[in-house]
C-alpha cells in the first residue's frame, strides 16, 4: 500500500480503495488523531491511518474497544486535534453513549461506519444500509445530527473532508454512513487542486460563552484545553458557561433546543444531494449510498427504453431534505426508495411526501448483495 | 480572615461542595492539593482533571480552577488518554470512585496501566456505588449489606491495586483517609512519575454504606480503616487467613519505565524520518 502511494505522488489520479480514500481525506481535512478498533469492512482506514498519520505528526492509537475510541477522539478534540474513529455496525452501536456526549459537549469529531449487514454480528463482510435511522437517533434524548451518505472511492475521500469541515464549522460530531461497497471498491480518486479547509472557531477572551450563545441557533467558540480558560466541560446539562445545572428545566430547554437548531436552522447550507433525468418525469427514484451506483445503470437502461424517471441521490441523509422531496413528490405521481434494508430512509421520505405522491419500497437484505438495475426497471415499468 | 491554602486552586462560587456530611471526598481533595502546593504550583494551568460519573468524580468538576472534563460513567480514562496525546505537557488527573474506575471503567484502567500511560489515577475506594443510593460495588466486602445485596454480599472484592501492577503501572499505592501524610507524599511522587500511576484511596460512605453495616458516623469507618490496616511490608509476611478482612496499605509498586506518550513521539519523529 505504501508503495503504491509513492509511485501515484506525482500524478492527481490515485487508484484507490474507499477506505483508503476515507483516510487520506482525513488527513488532507488535517485529521491529526486517530482511535479504532479493527472491525470489518472498517480496518483498512485504521490501517491506513496507521502508516500516515505518523508521517504528518499525527497520533494513530489501537485500542482496547469502539468505547475507548470515541471517548479518545473526544479528549482529543478537546485539546485541539482533529480527530476520527472508523467502524462498523457493532462498534457503532457501543458508541452510541459517547456519541450523545459528543453532541452534548459539542465536541466536533468524525465517526465513519462502513455498514455491514446486521443486527448483532449479522455478516460481517457483507454490505448493508441498515444503520441509516441508528445514525440519527442512536443516542437518548434529543439532539440533531449531520449524516453524509458517499458512494463511491471519490466521495469516500471528499466528504470525509467535507464532514471534518461540517464538525468543525458547526461544533458537533458528524457521521460519515459508508457502506462495504463504497470502502472496498478500488476506483480513480482525483485530488482536487485546492482543498476548502474550515477550522473551529476559538475564543479570544472570555466575552463570548464557551457552551451558548445569544443567538438560539447559534455556534459557541469552542476553547483549547491547557490555554487557561478554565474549561468546564460536562455531559450533564449545563449553562453557558458549562456549569451543571441538573434539575433547571429552561436551562435544558435553552441547552437543547440550541443544539438542535444550530443544525436543523442550517440545513439549507448542510444538504447536499445530485438531482438528474427527466423533468417531466412520472417516477421519481430517491437513493443514497451503494445503492445509487444501480440506479445510474437502471436510468440509462430506461431512457433507451423511453422511460422517464427523475433520480435525486441524497449525498446527506440528515438532516433529512424535506422540501426537496416535496417539491419532487408534487412532480412525480411515484416515487420508488431502494434501500438495502427492511425499510429505513422511505420513512423519512414517505413523512415528507405527506401523501402527495404514492411511495414505494425495494428492499434487499443479506449476503451484501445490491439491488440490480433490472430490479429497480421492473418495478418502475410495473407501475 | 484569611483563605484556607486550598481556596487559590477552586471555583470560590462553586462551594461549599455538595458531599454529604462526613464525606471522604474533602480530605482526598485536601491531601491532592497539599501535594501540588508543595510541589511548587500555584495554580492549575498546568492540569488537566478528568472524571466520569459518581461522588468522587465530583472533586474536580466544577470545583477545580482548572479545565476539567466530567466524561460519562467510567470513561475519564480514554478521555485523559486522548487529551495526553495531543497535550504531552500537560498533567492529566482522573479522580473517580471504585465503582467508575473498577466498574464500569475497568477495562480502560487496565489498558491505561499497560501502555504506562503518563497519567495519574486517584480512585477514591467507597466500596460501594454511594451517588445512586449504596449498591453492590465491585469492591464491595464479601458479606457487607447493600441495597442490592439485601442477604449479604456473596462476590469477592477486587485487589484494585494488585490488577494494576499486574497490569503493568508504573507506580501504585493504596492508603485509606486516615494516612494523610503518606496519600499526600504518595500523590507527589505519582504526580512526577513519567508513567502511569495509581493511587487507590479507601475512603468512607457513611450514607450510602456506613450506615447499612453498623457504622452510622464518619469516624466510625475511619476508625475500622486505622485499626484494619497493615503496611504492606507487614503484610507480606502475614498468612493469607490473617489478612482476611484487612485492608493492606502501602506503595505496591515504584519503577521506572518509557511511558506510551514518549514512545508515541519517538515513533512519529522515525516516521517522518528522523533517526
Amino acid at each position: 500500500m505504501v508503495q503504491a502511494l509513492k509511485r501515484n505522488e506525482e500524478g492527481k489520479i490515485r487508484f484507490w480503495q474507499g477506505n483508503v480514500a476515507c483516510a487520506e481525506g482525513a488527513i488532507a481535512a488535517g485529521c491529526r488523531f486517530f482511535a479504532g478498533y479493527p472491525i470489518t469492512p472498517a480496518s483498512e482506514i485504521a490501517e491506513h491511518m496507521s502508516i500516515r498519520l505518523p508521517q504528518v505528526g499525527g497520533i494513530f492509537i489501537q485500542v482496547e474497544d469502539e468505547i475507548a475510541a470515541i471517548n479518545s477522539i473526544i479528549g482529543a478534540s478537546w485539546a485541539g486535534a482533529k480527530s476520527m474513529t472508523a467502524t462498523s455496525g457493532p462498534g457503532f452501536s457501543l458508541m452510541q453513549e459517547a456519541i450523545g456526549y459528543a453532541f452534548m459537549t459539542e465536541t466536533p469529531c468524525v465517526i465513519v461506519v462502513v455498514q455491514r449487514v446486521g443486527p448483532a454480528t449479522g455478516q460481517a463482510s457483507k454490505g448493508a444500509q441498515g444503520n441509516v435511522m441508528q445514525a440519527r437517533w442512536g443516542t437518548h434524548g434529543d439532539y440533531s445530527a449531520i449524516v453524509l451518505s458517499p458512494n463511491s472511492a471519490q466521495e469516500m475521500y471528499e466528504l470525509t473532508i467535507r464532514a471534518f469541515n461540517l464538525s468543525e464549522q458547526y461544533r458537533t460530531p458528524v457521521i460519515l454512513l459508508a457502506d462495504e461497497l463504497s470502502a472496498h471498491i478500488v476506483e480513480p480518486v482525483e485530488i482536487p487542486e485546492k482543498i476548502e479547509i474550515i477550522d473551529r472557531k476559538k475564543p479570544v477572551n472570555l466575552s463570548e460563552p464557551f457552551f451558548g450563545s445569544n443567538d438560539p441557533r447559534g455556534v459557541p467558540p469552542m476553547p483549547e484545553l491547557g490555554e487557561g480558560f478554565n474549561v468546564l466541560v460536562t455531559g450533564s446539562t449545563h449553562n453557558e458557561w458549562g456549569y451543571r445545572f441538573t434539575a433547571d428545566p429552561q436551562v435544558h430547554h435553552k441547552l437543547i433546543t440550541r443544539l438542535y437548531w444550530k443544525i436543523e436552522g442550517k440545513a439549507k447550507e448542510i444538504v447536499d444531494y445530485e438531482i438528474e433525468g427527466n423533468e417531466n418525469a412520472r417516477i421519481g427514484i430517491v437513493s443514497y449510498g451503494c445503492t445509487s451506483r444501480s440506479v445510474y445503470e437502471a436510468l440509462e437502461r430506461a431512457k433507451k427504453q423511453g422511460m422517464k424517471i427523475i433520480h435525486l441521490r441524497l449525498k446527506t441523509l440528515w438532516p433529512f431534505p424535506d422540501w426537496i422531496i416535496e417539491e419532487i413528490a408534487e412532480r412525480v405521481e411515484t416515487i420508488i426508495v431502494p434501500e438495502l434494508n427492511l425499510g429505513q430512509l422511505i420513512r423519512e421520505v414517505k413523512r415528507a411526501v405527506n401523501g402527495k405522491c404514492r411511495v414505494i419500497s425495494i428492499t434487499k437484505v443479506g449476503g451484501g448483495e445490491l439491488i440490480t438495475p433490472n430490479e429497480i426497471l421492473e418495478v418502475a415499468r410495473r407501475i | 480572615m484569611e483563605d484556607h491554602f486550598s481556596v487559590k486552586y477552586l471555583r470560590k462560587e462553586c462551594l461549599p461542595t455538595p458531599f454529604c456530611p462526613g464525606c471522604g471526598n474533602g480530605i482526598v481533595m485536601n491531601c491532592f492539593f497539599k501535594a501540588i502546593e508543595e510541589l511548587g504550583y500555584r495554580d492549575l494551568r498546568n492540569f488537566v482533571f478528568c472524571s466520569g460519573i459518581g461522588c468522587a468524580a465530583w472533586i474536580p468538576s466544577p470545583h477545580f480552577k482548572a479545565d476539567s472534563i466530567h466524561t460519562l460513567h467510567g470513561r475519564a480514562i480514554p478521555v485523559a488518554m486522548g487529551v495526553k496525546l495531543v497535550k504531552p505537557h500537560l498533567k492529566v488527573v482522573v479522580f473517580g470512585g471504585d465503582g467508575d474506575i473498577a466498574g464500569i471503567g475497568l477495562n480502560h484502567l487496565v489498558h491505561a496501566a499497560r501502555r504506562n500511560l503518563e497519567i495519574t489515577v486517584i480512585m477514591v475506594n467507597n466500596m460501594v456505588y454511594g451517588m445512586t443510593g449504596g449498591q453492590v460495588a465491585p469492591t464491595t466486602p464479601e458479606g457487607a449489606r447493600t441495597t442490592t445485596t439485601p442477604y449479604g454480599n456473596i462476590e469477592n472484592p477486587l485487589n484494585t491495586a494488585e490488577l494494576m501492577v499486574s497490569a503493568g503501572a508504573a507506580y501504585v499505592a493504596r492508603w485509606t483517609v486516615c494516612h494523610i501524610f503518606h496519600l499526600k507524599r504518595s500523590i507527589k511522587k505519582a504526580l512526577k512519575k513519567e508513567g502511569f500511576s495509581f493511587i487507590e484511596v479507601i475512603s468512607q460512605c457513611p450514607t450510602s454504606f456506613g450506615r447499612r453495616i453498623g457504622m452510622r458516623r464518619a469516624i466510625d469507618m475511619i476508625k475500622w480503616f486505622r485499626d484494619n490496616s497493615i503496611p504492606i511490608q507487614k503484610a507480606r509476611t502475614m498468612k493469607k487467613e490473617e489478612l482476611k478482612g484487612k485492608i493492606i496499605i502501602g506503595e505496591f509498586i515504584d519503577k521506572e519505565a518509557d511511558g506510551f506518550c514518549k514512545k508515541i513521539y519517538k515513533l512519529i519523529e522515525k516516521a517522518r524520518g528522523g533517526s
